[in-house]
């Protein structure tokens, strides 16, 4: 059953770094919620041994651990939080350029200018 | 005395929650923030003496048993640091209350800082991953909205890359916690410590690469470092200054605790030299390109993050205590740094160093309190960055390190050079080209709270001699952590 999770866990981390990897906006903020479930599942497997009763019934020490279930809803609420600030700011930076891509680097733009094909192609 | 420790993270939430309340009434939520803030001062430094006088103390919320409750724990690192970010996070307070158009504009502004104090208070003080991992997370969470305050266009941008960065590194820590515990089964430090020399080698030198990592880029050690220079520029000037003065260095004090307490025997000191060497070297060049005050200083966080990386990779005793005199002295003197930086931008309309030019003449106060904070970044003596580099480079010389020795006087040499950069480009010559906006004289409060922290580090370097010896207990203790197990254990 750990297996399952395990698995699961990582094909979870592999949608989610696929997503971040995105030029869009909304993307990223995808691939970011999925890395916050695969984290949690991670905590999830760390409970150890799945089906074991998590508050009474049987003997008192085949409880379900519940301390990785304690952090797993810390974890919830506060990669939540900052989701959902996350898509304000997103939603914010496209009511002011209009589009959901996640821009170049002034920096790097200003580079990219100094070569003389590029700075033709501005032209 | 173990009751005041929650203290410096429960007075500034209780201030959260009431300046909240104070919403849109300016004036109390300024009383509260000077109370609160002053308040919190006060305990850090009650707390301070005691754990000089009576060594470490801890205390456990909710009087849970041991392992699983959360333990505070006070010894003489966090204690020391604890004090200096309060002082800080009310000098920084202060200018902010003088700058127009921060705290008026921004209601939210009072809250926020008080939580960001939360944040780094219970960073510094947990004795649990877990709870680190929370502190950062308050800690990130109020720097996401201080940051974004009143955003714009390209701040928007920048600030997309610092918080997406930042969260992901969360996630990785969260994971990483998620590991620890299904390895060792609990995430209190102090049990981890005995715990972790049970479980197998590479499953340890696992956990241990990913603490770095992860810390790494909360620290904005080299390779994990760009976000920083990207973003830290864009926001308001008391905003950067308390970013640059406090946020990478609970990184670097995370890296330290976790090194000693839970990994102290992993060999990776080669690595961690490599990573130091690397981080002051990229981050000075960078610097050096640069033609804007707060974008050059940016950089130079970075560089400077270098040399206490560079302690802790030589892991000796006069290492880790150069660490950590270096973080002090570096938290003094970059929040200085950044609020003359303001105090210019302030003055001349922009902090460009082609439009900046003659400050020396027109405003020699701000002149005047722009020299010493960066001769002490460039490590100059009598200043404390020159103690601080003192003491590094001679725990290199006795290790015998002398690659790192020559790379983190070399990058000296180049801070020295991009400090004259800007002595040149700000407060000699005329500008090069007109500011676009008129300047304005900066208030007496700003003025105030800048030279007021330019104090500080002028006591830091006049009290070197002690303040090195007290970073050397502190360093022993660290090296030794019998003293902060049994104390956590105990309880």
């Amino acid at each position: 059953m750990t297996l399952t999770v395990a698995l699961l866990a990582g094909v979870v981390f592999g949608v989610g770094t696929y997503l971040i990897l995105q030029r869009t906006l909304s993307r990223v903020l995808i691939g970011l919620a999925m890395l916050g479930h695969g984290a949690n599942l991670v905590l999830l497997a760390a409970s150890g041994r799945a089906g074991r009763p998590p508050l009474a019934g049987g003997d008192p020490a085949g409880l379900a651990d519940p301390l990785p279930q304690a952090l797993m809803l810390t974890a919830i609420v506060i990669t939540f939080g900052v989701l959902v600030f996350l898509a304000a700011l997103a939603y914010r930076s496209w009511r002011l350029t209009g589009s959901d891509d996640v821009e170049d680097d002034l920096e790097d733009r200003r580079i990219a200018a100094l070569h003389p094909h590029r700075a033709e192609e501005a032209a | 005395m173990t009751d005041l420790i929650a203290l410096p993270v429960v007075l500034p939430l209780i201030a959260a929650g009431l300046s909240m309340v104070l919403m849109g009434r300016l004036r109390a939520q300024r009383v509260l923030a000077l109370a609160a803030s002053l308040s919190t001062l006060v305990v850090a430094i009650i707390l301070l003496v005691r754990v000089e006088s009576e060594g470490a103390a801890a205390t456990v919320l909710g009087d849970w048993p041991v392992p699983a409750g959360i333990a505070l724990v006070a010894d003489r690192l966090s204690a020391s640091l604890l004090l200096i970010a309060e002082v800080m996070l009310l000098g920084v307070l202060l200018y902010a209350m003088g700058q127009r158009n921060t705290d008026q504009d921004a209601r939210f502004f009072h809250p926020t800082y008080h939580v960001l104090a939360a944040g780094v208070a219970l960073s510094f003080l947990t004795g649990d991953l877990f709870t680190l991992f929370v502190g950062f997370e308050v800690m990130l969470m109020a720097s996401y909205v201080l940051i974004t305050v009143g955003a714009r266009g390209p701040r928007i941008r920048s600030t997309m890359t610092y918080v997406v960065v930042n969260l992901l590194a969360s996630t990785l820590f969260l994971t990483m916690v998620g590991l620890v515990y299904a390895s060792a089964g609990t995430v209190n430090l102090a049990d981890l410590a005995g715990r972790l020399e049970t479980i197998p080698p590479a499953t340890r030198s696992l956990l241990g690469a990913m603490t770095l990592i992860v810390f790494g880029v909360k620290a904005a050690v080299f390779p994990l470092f760009s976000w920083l220079p990207d973003s830290y520029p864009t926001a308001p000037t008391p905003v950067t200054a308390i970013f640059a003065g406090l946020m990478t260095k609970v990184g670097v004090y995370a890296i330290l605790r976790t090194r000693t307490l839970l990994f102290p025997d992993e060999g990776a000191s080669a690595l961690i030299l490599v990573v130091a060497g690397l981080t002051m070297a990229v981050g000075v060049l960078g610097a050096i390109a640069q033609n804007e005050v707060k974008r050059l200083l940016s950089f130079h966080i970075v560089s400077q993050i270098g040399y206490m990386v560079m302690g802790i990779g030589l892991f000796t005793l006069a290492g880790i205590a150069g660490t950590i005199l270096f973080v002090i002295h570096q938290i003094v003197v970059k929040t200085t740094l950044f609020l003359v930086g303001g105090l210019v931008e302030t003055r001349a309309g922009t902090g460009s160093l082609k439009r900046v030019g003659g400050l020396a003449r027109s405003s020699p106060l701000i002149a005047l309190l722009f020299a010493p904070a960066a001769l002490s970044l460039a490590g100059l003596p009598p200043f404390s960055g020159f103690l601080a580099k003192f003491a590094l480079v001679r725990a290199g010389l006795d290790a015998g390190q002398w690659v790192i020795v020559g790379v983190s006087l070399a990058v000296s040499l180049l801070t020295f050079f991009s400090m004259a950069k800007i002595w040149a480009g700000v407060f000699w010559g005329e500008p090069d080209a007109p500011a676009e906006r008129p300047g304005a004289s900066p208030t007496r409060t700003m003025v105030g709270a800048t030279a007021g922290l330019v104090v500080v580090g002028l006591v830091i370097a006049l009290a070197g001699g002690p303040i090195y010896a007290f970073a050397e207990r502190a360093a022993a203790d660290l090296l030794d952590p019998a003293g902060y197990i049994g104390v956590v254990m105990g309880r």
